[in-house]
């Protein structure tokens, strides 16, 4: 037992968890940027805000998995619009740095808040799935891990429907392109851009739930470290392509796995920084990104 | 001996050709106009001059040096200076600093001589100071020395483009749209002002424009851009006659 | 422009001045050492907030890694006190040479980026160095770095004094105007002749020495210093006091950062309200006055002096 191809494949099921995770929020990050340019620093935040509304539906109010995550991502999604329309849009057409220090505010008010409501104490939540673990020879995956990937492929495949084929998904891609002219055809710009917020806040919301199902423990401060690996994710993917976060997150749930798995856990956070610098560097629009130049 | 000569340049983005097999040749002393309707190329000929783009193919030689692929602030040094189309002004500083930001290159302290403020830097600051200000004068800026550069009007931000532009001390000016947006009057001026920058300067010039009046009026000879090829050049006459200028324009503007 | 004038001795005179007051009143006992600590710890964050200044608001260039290089000059600092039984002042040299040296590392290849993408290469940049020295046990690892408290308030105040003059001497030249003309019109800045890569790597370079400087001092202050305290939240912390100041304003960083340390310094026992505040406080103030407190306009003795003589 033990050889190294199982070991890889363990960190793959693993990191394919993980990664989904990542996907999730990295959709947010990138269907928000890709609408108004704003790197949404509290978009972690919000995930953390749908794990502890996972948590309480769980404990307090003992929903099951299904419902708690559905409750959980519509009132982070009502959240994400509330942000938006109070601290991002009076803001729309003031600097890049302004917008980028009202996210980061908004992200500490989120975390910090948060702890003065719920404690900074880290809660248990609690096992909505069995505990089931399925062996194949010496690779063994959880029931959370089909769950996660399960649940992440429906929302994709979700958020792809509303995207191509909904009124809504039409407007975001006009608006995203063109605002203005989006604005010309008719197009009412402010609701689509509180449509991608919630949009982007709910599956951030489902990745909170389904952290808090995987790793069992929450804490305010939760949304931080998953937060920027999940920017990094889309950042890695191409910021503003949705396939691209999704292949992002992925990428960086398997990267982070196999670099725990050969002995460098207390690694692992650089690992991703020095992935998002590489990329940056030698490709800053991402692996799937367009090349876009100033016109002088 | 020409100061510019540029040799089958060619530049494309993703395919698309902006400019092609461009061939041009500038002497010293000349006021040469760039023509053509909108989208035939003039401004990225510029920016391929100026470094801003390399080009694909071909070379540019600028006083016998060839210079593709130089970044912009060296083919500044090299003598070589631009206006921009859409004004490009330092925004938020004053006008006067506006001018001292192009007079840099030739400023003679250095940064340990400026944080340690050693005599070179007073003396350094107060040569900028007179320099940029007697530049502003030309161009009847210099009352408004000390105000904020985008609290200008319109005319007079193109002025302190060139005023900024001459402060480089450029041996080759390349001109954008000095005239766009300016009335008739004040295109007269600039016509005026133009003329005169060359001679007291000793300057060689290359203009893009539309507003033909100008062009016809001051430019020694013309070169006609159309879909990024050169379809003709001449003297104003010939190009005014010519057939292929006329076809090129018809529908669009008068000439 | 003169360099002895009415104007400048005055604030010769001002700074003498406090820094007479506070060193009595400390030496007297009036003044609690938390309220010294506090004030020693303004000096610090006033050369963290105007050398970020310099790159952020002056410069133009978005950069929240500055505590990556404040950690550096803390921790190279306290390597030459430490382990190489070096003075204070070698040690603080040191360090900001270090930071320097990082800065001119990381800005090359990174400042070729725009906006959003080199905030977030500098944060990733800061949060590798935190790593690094998390997983360096020769450098105390995650318990820390004990290291003797060599720094006073006579010390921490005139380096303090020192770094806002150079940095305000560099601002106020040729030099500092062609990093001025990057922030403006980079294009433009390019075009009349100015190397702006080289401006801002001179600029960013500058403005980590002066961060490595400044963790320097922290580090021998500070009895020990940890990773953790280098976080991303610290290079949040730095961007909020230049914001809050004004971007391109010395005198504002200089407001900011005094406001938000002796902020933090009455909200110590509560943290998370503290936070909060700073948060609220962020978002407000972007709302409603995106240009901080000063703007970009200095608060200036200059009515003291002749037109002729500024």
């Amino acid at each position: 037992m033990g050889s190294a191809g199982d070991l890889i494949l363990q960190q793959l099921i693993n990191g394919i968890s993980l990664g989904s995770i990542y996907a999730l929020i990295a959709l947010g990050y990138t269907m928000v940027y890709g609408i108004i340019q704003l790197i949404n620093f509290a978009h972690g935040d919000v995930m953390m805000v749908g794990a502890y509304i996972g948590w309480f539906c769980t404990t307090v109010l003992k929903f099951s998995f299904l419902p708690a995550l559905i409750v959980a991502m519509f009132l982070s999604a009502v959240l994400g619009v509330i942000i938006e329309r109070i601290a991002y849009k009076p803001l729309r057409n003031a600097t890049r740095l302004a917008a980028l220090i009202t996210a980061i505010g908004m992200s500490f008010f989120l975390e910090y808040g948060g702890m003065l409501i719920v404690t900074p104490q880290t809660r248990t939540f609690p096992s909505v799935f069995p505990q089931t673990v399925y062996t194949f020879g010496n690779v063994a995956f959880k029931y959370g891990d089909i769950v996660i990937v399960i649940t992440t492929v429906i929302l994709m495949l979700l958020l792809q429907f509303i995207v191509k084929y909904t009124k809504t998904g039409k407007a975001m891609r006009a608006v995203s392109y063109d605002k203005d002219a989006a604005n010309l055809m008719g197009i009412n710009v402010n609701n689509t851009i509180s449509a991608t917020f919630a949009l982007g806040s709910a599956l951030a919301a489902a990745a909170g739930v389904l952290i808090g199902v995987y790793f069992n423990t929450i804490d305010p401060l939760m949304g931080i470290m998953p937060g920027l690996k999940a920017f990094i994710a889309a950042v890695l993917g191409g910021i503003g392509i949705i396939p691209g976060a999704m292949l992002g997150g992925l990428a960086m749930g398997l990267i982070e796995s196999i670099v725990s798995g050969i002995g460098y856990s207390t690694w692992r956070d650089a690992a991703a920084f020095i992935i998002l610098i590489v990329v940056l560097l030698i490709k800053p629009n991402g692996l799937l990104g367009k090349n876009i130049r100033e016109k002088v | 001996m020409a100061l510019l000569k540029v040799e089958n340049l060619s530049k494309s983005f993703s395919g698309l050709k902006a400019v092609s097999n461009l061939e041009m040749e500038i002497k010293e002393g000349e006021l040469i106009g760039l023509i053509g309707p909108n989208g035939a190329g003039k401004t990225t000929v510029f920016n391929l001059l100026t470094g801003v783009y390399v080009p694909t193919e071909g070379t540019i030689t600028f006083q016998g040096k060839k210079m593709n692929g130089l970044p912009p602030y060296k083919v500044s040094y090299l003598g070589m200076a631009r206006t921009f189309q859409n004004i490009r002004l330092f925004g938020d500083l004053t006008v006067i600093d506006n001018v001292k930001i192009a007079y840099h290159q030739h400023v003679s302290y250095n940064t340990l001589t400026g944080i340690l403020r050693l005599p070179g830097f007073f003396k350094g600051e107060a040569e900028m100071e007179q320099k940029a200000y007697e530049f502003l004068k030309i161009f009847g800026l210099h009352e408004k020395a000390n105000e904020l550069a985008k609290n200008l009007p319109y005319g007079q931000q193109r002025r302190l483009e060139i005023a900024r532009a001459l402060a480089t001390k450029p041996s080759l000016l390349l001109l954008d749209e000095p005239a766009a947006g300016m009335n008739p009057q004040e295109t007269q001026n600039l016509m005026e002002l133009i003329r005169w920058i060359r001679k007291e300067f000793n300057l060689t010039i290359l203009l893009i424009e539309h507003d033909m009046s100008l062009v016809m009026g001051v430019c020694e000879r013309i070169y006609v851009l159309d879909y990024g090829m050169v379809i003709a050049h001449g003297t104003p006459d010939e190009i005014k006659t010519n057939p292929k200028v006329i076809e090129a324009y018809l529908g669009e503007e008068a000439i | 422009m003169k360099l002895f004038n009415l104007k400048n001795a005055l604030i010769l005179a001002a700074l003498i001045a406090v820094y007479a007051i506070v060193q009595m009143t400390a030496v007297a006992g009036t003044l609690s050492p938390f309220y010294l600590m506090t004030l020693v710890l303004v000096c610090v964050y006033i050369i963290l907030s105007v050398s970020l200044n310099l790159i952020t608001g002056y410069t133009g260039q978005l950069a929240i890694g500055h505590a990556g290089f404040m950690s550096i000059g803390a921790y190279a600092s306290a390597f030459i006190v430490v382990k190489m039984q070096g003075s204070l002042i070698s040690g603080l040299l040191f360090g900001a040479l270090i930071a320097a040296i990082a800065g001119i590392i990381i800005g090359v290849p990174t400042l070729r980026l725009r906006g959003d993408y080199l905030a977030i290469a500098t944060l990733g940049m800061g949060e590798i160095v935190r790593i690094i020295l998390l997983n360096t046990d020769y450098l105390g690892g995650a318990t820390g770095f004990s290291v003797p408290k060599s720094v006073d308030w006579t010390w921490a105040f005139w380096i303090m004094v020192v770094s806002v003059v150079i940095i305000r001497n560099f601002i106020n030249s040729s030099h500092g105007r062609a990093c001025i003309s990057v922030r403006e019109n980079e294009i433009a800045a390019e075009a009349m002749g100015i190397n702006t890569t080289k401006y801002k790597v001179m600029a960013f370079t500058i403005g980590a020495m002066f961060a490595g400087l400044a963790g320097g001092l922290y580090a021998n202050y500070m009895y020990i210093i940890q990773p953790m305290s280098f976080s991303f939240l610290k290079s949040f912390d730095i961007l909020a006091m230049v914001v809050l100041g004004g971007l391109g304003s010395i005198t504002g960083s200089i407001i900011g950062a005094g406001l938000m340390t002796i902020l933090s310094a009455y909200l110590a026992n509560f943290p998370e309200m503290r936070m909060v505040i700073i948060a609220v406080l962020l978002i407000l103030l972007m709302i409603f006055r995106p240009n901080g407190i000063m703007g970009n306009k200095e608060f200036k003795l200059n009515f003291l002096i002749s037109k002729k003589e500024r």
